[in-house]
């Protein structure tokens, strides 16, 4: 740590500086949760949620405060949000057609718009972004276009995840084609590969 | 499908351009915009959108606008804020209007009529 970090370390300490917010955002099963989950197992133990193939399993923001993470012989504290996949649509039909009957499939479709209006009001109270895209899908999808121009606008500091490279169909390489303005990591979330690489960069832009 | 100048939305207020264009979409309405919406816009209409969702008459929208360029200046890095350069947006009813490719500088997409 150079002369400028000890200060910065000592400021914070001094003000007692409350730990940087950052917000695990993407698209419904982009592997925000896996990823959650694992930051959590590796650095306290615990879980965030549970996982699943069906989109919006995570209907409501949840929220892990002093997440201290080791990284280059350094370590930094955050609050971790991991929130519901952002979307611009949400149609009950497509639960059903996963095997949900009529009234679950409704319920859920209810309970994901209340999910996403919830990520989004969290935007603007966060320090920073990780932003995670499934990388065997397009990137340009407009909630990743929506995000990295708010925290643009916003002038905070954003990490790309291009998650699920353990699939042979991803290809990591058209994230970074897409946003190169932006620092990537090439992860996966469920398998832990590359993850203390991820790990690097997170301590790089949040600490 | 109405194609919307820049001067049309310049001239609203944020909160007036998100209920115009959730009004005309849940008409039915395709809409181009001029010169697309800020990301703080796109975002408030991703959370009115989320409001307006109704099983079996209004699933939401399709929206497709191009990444934006921020200029970096000295002032933005001191207020924190940057100034945005928005692009052409596309918005419509999601069960009319559907992506098929995306990039940086072109959009393709299907509008059906059902």
């Amino acid at each position: 740590m150079g002369v400028m970090g000890s200060f910065k370390k000592f400021f914070k300490r001094l003000f007692n500086k409350k730990n940087a917010r950052i917000g695990i955002y993407g698209p419904p099963n982009a592997g925000k949760t896996t990823l959650a989950n694992r930051i959590l197992r590796d650095w306290t133990g615990d879980a965030m949620g549970s996982v699943s193939h069906v989109a919006h399993e995570t209907r409501r923001a949840r929220r892990r405060e002093g997440v201290t993470i080791q990284s280059n012989g350094g370590s930094i504290s955050l609050d971790i949000i991991d929130t519901p996949g952002l979307a611009t649509k949400i149609d009950f039909h497509e639960f059903m057609e996963l095997g949900m009957n009529e009234a679950e499939s409704k319920r859920r479709a209810k309970e994901a718009t209340e999910g996403v209006i919830e990520a989004v009001k969290w935007l603007e109270n966060l320090d920073g972004v990780i932003l995670v895209m499934d990388a065997t899908e397009d990137p340009y999808t407009q909630v990743n276009v929506t995000v990295i121009g708010n925290m643009e606008a916003r002038n905070l500091p954003l990490l790309i995840v291009a998650n699920k490279t353990d699939l042979p169909e991803s290809s990591a390489t058209s994230i970074r084609e897409a946003f190169p303005q932006h620092p990537m990591v090439a992860i996966s979330a469920l398998e832990g590969k590359n993850i203390d690489t991820f790990y690097d960069e997170v301590a790089k832009r949040f600490g | 499908m109405d194609l919307v100048s820049e001067d049309r939305l310049a001239k609203m207020q944020p909160v007036e351009k998100i209920r115009f264009i959730i009004d005309e979409v849940k008409d039915g309405k395709i809409l181009v915009l001029e010169k697309g919406l800020t990301p703080e816009e796109e975002a408030t209409l991703i959370e009115m959108t989320m409001t307006q969702i109704e099983p079996d008459d209004f699933a939401g929208i399709e929206m497709e606008s191009y990444p934006s360029q921020t200029d970096k200046s000295l002032l933005g890095k001191l207020l924190k804020k940057n100034v945005v350069r928005t692009r052409l947006t596309v918005i419509g009813p999601a069960n009319k209007l559907k992506t098929l490719k995306k990039d940086r500088d072109m959009i393709s997409a299907l509008v059906s009529s059902k």
